[in-house]
């Protein structure tokens, strides 16, 4: 009998193991699932083209062109004129060879990449001779092309991101979206999604495949390696916008990990989101204008709508191309820019160089000053060339001795007593200077100054207001009072600002007595911006401002910046001319002053805030103020009449006074 | 007489036959379908040979169906003698495949006789052993039937093609069946152990193990029955440690690298998942994807990669266990386990030894194919290239398994009641 039950034994025996084998491969272990997925599908995202940006009158600024990767498998190459290759590529012929061994190393069936980001003119010599090159082939891709060759420091760049930048992410988006496209495809069939956003989401693509919403949130926040990425500016601010979604196609492998078709005729492909297309504030036109004004001189210009928030322009000089920083000389380009540490190209003075803001600041005083009751606008002050304020101290003052000015008088003839005498009323005016300051301190910061300001581009600074704990710091308790700090009076002392900063409060004087935050993106309606954008009031009264901007508007008809009167425009500013120094071999040694004006026009209905800052240009009337003055001519119409003057400014150059100091020969200044 | 034979026939088994065949035919196809592929028909693809050539097979079983069963058991001995000169042929004539001279090209076909040489061995070992004067234990006798299964795995061995010898050894299942000492089961089961032992352990543990476990054996017989005979067990105890070490010795030198590898890989002695077991890996990773319904004809992304080598012929069970998943995988597994179990069943029915023998032959091939290959392709058993019977693709094999079916279903037609 057993004889007869041997084989049975055996065959029923071993079909229990297999089917138990069988259990334990492919209902008990979802590693395998896993590994198949990831041996024979090749995920391979698909990129949308990055935003379009816009100047806020619809001028197309920035673009996207196509770039070449000349690409390489080594398996399918042959024997071919190396010479002939090189010779259109700029590349040397060590270099080829070296690229190619370690494409060959990588792998022979797989594509690497030998020369990146070639121009459509650089490939176009190869393109119809390629059939000579067998294995090579050309990949297209998009980088960025600024058809307006301005305002790199708004814009930013971009540039693909590097292994460092995605090492993370990527090894963990791999194995998430593994596991997910198995969970996905057990609920393509099902329709019930957990919640209402994600039902709403995918409503509208009933028929493409059911991906969960957290993946394409998972997608939209990694990088692959050399996927590009904004880096400054607007690029980088708004990279989610600019960027979009990109998709993802699905292929199915071979084992030498070649692509053999797509996965399921596409089934699960996810098609990129087209990214939004930004519109400025800026107006190119003017923005170019202003940069053409600022060759050969450094500093920063800031144009600001008053009534919106909205920046018109944002200067820093010296600047560069944006185009620079786009296609396979970016990095030698950006190498050069970055060690430029003398006039620091990618340094924007307009948003992070904190100056000190001199006389226009003496406009903020003067409406403290009102606002508080320590003067009125009839107020008279004697100026003795100048103003004692303490033992030994003196403050200068280019105003004749006797001189006797009203506020108004004190604005446009700049008298730096007059201001000193309020700033001393004022700070005395509490119980203790240290609450005076505090005090003016509080009026200060309502203007934006000392913090920043919340725009919409990475950078900035804050700039700095003194308050009473700064001094009590550096004086012991008590033994500072308001002589100790009048220098602030003038904008000199240690108050700091940066040229959007001065701008903002310009056009908070324009706008008698608020702000709205200055922003780069443009919003479609006055009601949103409203929204978005809501007024930041003073502390001050809006009676107040009709006193100092009188002053201000004398400051051009018959003041210190008569040069910016313009035919037809009733134009307010205020010039300024700041001290500063350096620290010249261990010495601190003064330079050339600054050269700043402040402005708005027209008067009433104010169209345009600028704040003009020239580095080293001596009194505020002798560039800041000219410049200014174009910049708010071209703005309001459209062309500018002084031709003597554009050309001054245009041709003019300060470029001695900027080697003044590295020259290590001894120098004299302002003159 | 010829309405007698469709009413006998065995539907269930014939059934099952073709079942596994269509079966078989779709994963081939499924398996190398490119873009060249236009029709399943056409002669050029693989699933379209397969297809005629199970055509050109079902032409011989109305002619095998109705030959008196007679003429296979009187004519077996010139079946034998024809397939043993057509393996000689090989050495002159025959066509070097991948290393081993196993096929004969005639036109675009190839045809491998030692597929053949099973249906005539099993004829002629059932016609031996089905004599009226034959005793399987009378020393004579048994060296006849091992010179007639020794004498294809010989030729075959030379080839070189270990796989297909290995399958003549299913014989032994008959042999048991036909009253060979069970002792010699035993100590296949023993030598088969202390193989695997030798390869896990050093022969030099192993020897002492066995020293001690004899010396245990042997003081609890002693104790119990202080008369019984020492020599059998010292006999013993000498052949395993002279077994251990030989195979030791055979292992680490007569064996190529691959085939150690083969028995490591699957023994868990050495762990890799991109080399040597590369094969099995895939396989696994193939079946292990299909999960409990498969990914769907057509569908199986390892099999549409090819990253399991050899698919359509060896491992064709990982395309299954891919596309069709735990069921269509397990339900293979079952149809085969019902047609070999009813094939014992049916030739145990036999009053005459040469059909139930033949059947035997028939059932222990089936079985000994089955265990390999699906066993090397679940990752159980070394790598040993033989095919599926009816679901790999291969025209020999496809021919031989149907003919043999076919004798199957005669012989079980017009049994003797």
């Amino acid at each position: 009998m057993i004889r007869k039950i041997v084989l049975l034994t055996f065959i029923i025996g071993s079909s229990l193991i297999f089917i138990f084998q069988l259990i334990a491969l492919q209902l008990f272990n979802s590693d395998y699932s896993k590994r198949s997925l990831s041996n024979a599908i090749e995920k391979r995202p698909v990129y949308p083209t990055r935003g379009l940006i816009y100047d806020r009158n619809g001028a197309l600024w920035v673009a996207n062109k196509p770039v070449y990767d000349l690409m390489i498998v080594p398996e399918n190459l042959d024997a071919f004129d190396t010479l002939e290759l090189i010779s259109s590529l700029n590349i040397s012929k060590e270099e080829i060879h070296q690229k190619i061994s370690n494409a060959n190393s990588y792998s022979k069936k797989l594509p690497s990449v030998i020369v990146r980001q070639l121009s459509m003119a650089e490939t176009s010599k190869l393109q119809e001779k390629m059939w000579k090159f067998p294995g090579f082939y050309f990949q297209k891709k998009s980088t960025r092309d600024y058809i307006l060759p301005i305002g790199s420091n708004i814009l930013g760049y971009t540039s693909e991101t590097d292994q460092n930048e995605i090492k993370i992410s990527s090894s963990k988006l791999t194995e998430i979206d593994e596991i997910k496209l198995i969970e996905i495809k057990k609920v393509v069939s099902d329709s019930d999604y957990s919640s209402k956003e994600e039902n709403e989401s995918l409503k509208k693509k009933v028929t493409k495949p059911v991906f969960s919403y957290s993946l394409i949130n998972e997608l939209m926040k990694n990088y692959d390696l050399g996927e590009m990425i904004g880096r400054q500016g607007i690029e980088k601010n708004y990279e989610k916008e600019l960027r979009g979604t990109k998709g993802l196609q699905f292929f199915q492998k071979d084992r030498f990990n070649r692509i053999i078709g797509p996965y399921e005729d596409g089934k699960f492909d996810l098609d990129p989101q087209a990214p939004q297309n930004i519109t400025l504030t800026i107006d190119a036109v003017l923005q170019g204008y202003g940069e053409s004004l600022m060759i050969n001189k450094r500093g920063g210009i800031v144009a600001i709508e008053p009534k919106s928030g909205e920046v018109l322009a944002l200067v820093t000089a010296p600047s560069y191309d944006p185009n620079m920083l786009v296609g396979r000389d970016r990095s030698k380009y950006f190498n050069k820019l970055v060690k430029d540490t003398i006039a620091k190209p990618l340094f924007d003075r307009s948003l992070q160089a904190e100056y000190s803001p001199g006389s226009p600041f003496k406009t903020l005083n003067a409406l403290i000053g009102l606002q508080e009751k320590v003067i009125r606008p009839e107020t008279v002050f004697t100026c003795d060339k100048g103003h004692y304020y303490g033992r030994g101290s003196f403050m200068g003052c280019h105003n004749p001795i006797g001189t006797k000015s009203d506020l108004i008088k004190g604005i446009y003839s700049s008298c730096n007593s007059y201001f000193a005498k309020t700033f001393v009323r004022l700070i005395n005016s509490q119980s203790t200077p240290a609450e005076g300051v505090d005090l003016w301190r509080k009026h200060l910061e309502k203007f934006g100054l000392g913090n920043f300001l919340g725009y919409d581009l990475p950078i900035g600074k804050r700039g700095f207001i003194p308050g009473s704990n700064y001094y009590d710091n550096w004086y012991p308790k008590g033994s500072w009072g308001a002589t100790t700090l009048v220098s602030n009076a003038i904008g000199q002392g240690e108050i700091l600002t940066t040229p959007i900063q001065m701008a903002n409060f310009t056009a908070t004087i324009a706008n008698r007595g608020y702000f709205k935050r200055p922003h780069f993106k443009k919003v479609n309606s006055k009601k949103i911006n409203d929204s978005l954008y809501p007024k930041n009031q003073t502390l001050i009264e809006a009676k107040h401002f009709e006193t100092v901007i009188e002053g201000m508007h004398q400051v051009v008809e018959r003041g210190t910046a008569r040069i910016a009167k313009i035919k037809g425009i009733e134009v307010c500013g205020k010039t300024g001319t700041v001290e500063n120094f350096i620290r010249l071999k261990n010495e601190k040694t003064q330079l050339t002053d600054h050269s700043i004006f402040i402005a708005f026009a027209p008067k009433d209905n104010p169209k345009i805030a600028i704040a003009v800052f020239i580095e080293n240009g001596y009194w505020g009337g002798r560039w800041a103020a000219p410049i200014a003055s174009l910049m708010i001519e071209k703005y309001l119409k459209g062309e500018v009449k002084r031709d003597w003057l554009e050309n001054k400014m245009l041709n003019g150059s300060l470029m001695a006074e900027y080697d003044k100091p590295i020259l290590g020969k001894p120098f004299t200044i302002n003159d | 007489m010829t309405n007698n034979v469709l009413y006998r026939l065995d539907w269930l088994s014939l059934l099952i036959y073709l079942l596994l065949i269509i079966f078989g035919i779709t994963n081939i196809y499924s398996t190398t379908l490119s873009e060249a592929t236009v029709s399943l028909l056409e002669l050029g693809s693989p699933a379209g040979k397969q297809f005629w050539i199970f055509i050109f097979s079902l032409f011989f079983l109305p002619l095998t169906l109705y030959i008196n069963s007679n003429f296979f058991e009187h004519l077996s001995l010139v079946f034998y003698i024809l397939s043993i000169l057509g393996l000689i042929g090989l050495f002159v004539f025959g066509q070097k495949i991948s290393g081993a001279t196993s096929w004969y090209l005639i036109g675009g076909f190839s045809l491998q006789p030692s597929e053949l040489a099973k249906i005539t061995t099993s004829l002629l070992l059932a016609s031996n052993l089905s004599s009226i004067q034959m005793d399987i234990n009378k020393r004579a006798f048994l060296f006849k039937i091992f010179l007639i299964i020794m004498l294809p795995i010989i030729l075959i061995l030379m080839q070189p093609d270990a796989g297909s010898a290995l399958i003549y050894l299913s014989l032994f299942f008959v042999l048991l069946r036909e009253g060979m000492s069970m002792k010699t089961l035993y100590f296949g089961i023993g030598l088969l152990l202390i193989f695997i032992l030798t390869l896990v352990f050093d022969p030099i543990i192993l020897s002492t193990a066995f020293l001690i476990i004899f010396i245990l054996i042997y003081g609890l017989v002693l104790y119990y029955s202080p008369k019984t005979r020492k020599t059998p067990y010292i006999i013993g105890l000498v052949v395993s440690i002279v077994f251990s070490f030989s195979v030791n010795f055979i292992f680490n030198t007569v064996f190529e690298q691959r085939h150690r590898d083969r028995f490591n890989i699957i023994l868990g002695l050495e762990n890799d998942s991109k080399g040597i077991g590369y094969n099995i890996n895939q396989s696994k990773i193939a079946i292990g994807s299909g999960g409990f319904s498969g990914k769907g004809f057509l569908n199986g992304t390892q099999t549409k990669g090819g990253f399991v080598p050899a698919q359509h012929t060896d491992y064709i069970f990982s395309t299954v266990g891919e596309e069709w998943g735990f069921i269509g995988s397990s339900g293979l597994i079952i149809l085969f386990t019902i047609l070999i179990l009813r094939i014992l069943y049916r030739a145990e029915k036999h009053i005459q030894p040469f059909p139930r023998i033949f059947s035997y032959c028939f059932a222990s091939m089936l079985f000994v194919h089955f265990f390999i290959n699906i066993g090397m392709t679940l990752g159980l058993v070394p790598t040993v290239g033989i095919p599926l019977p009816y679901i790999s693709y291969g025209g020999t094999n496809l021919i031989a398994f149907s003919l043999m079916f076919f004798i199957y279903l005669n012989l079980d037609a017009n049994r003797l009641n």
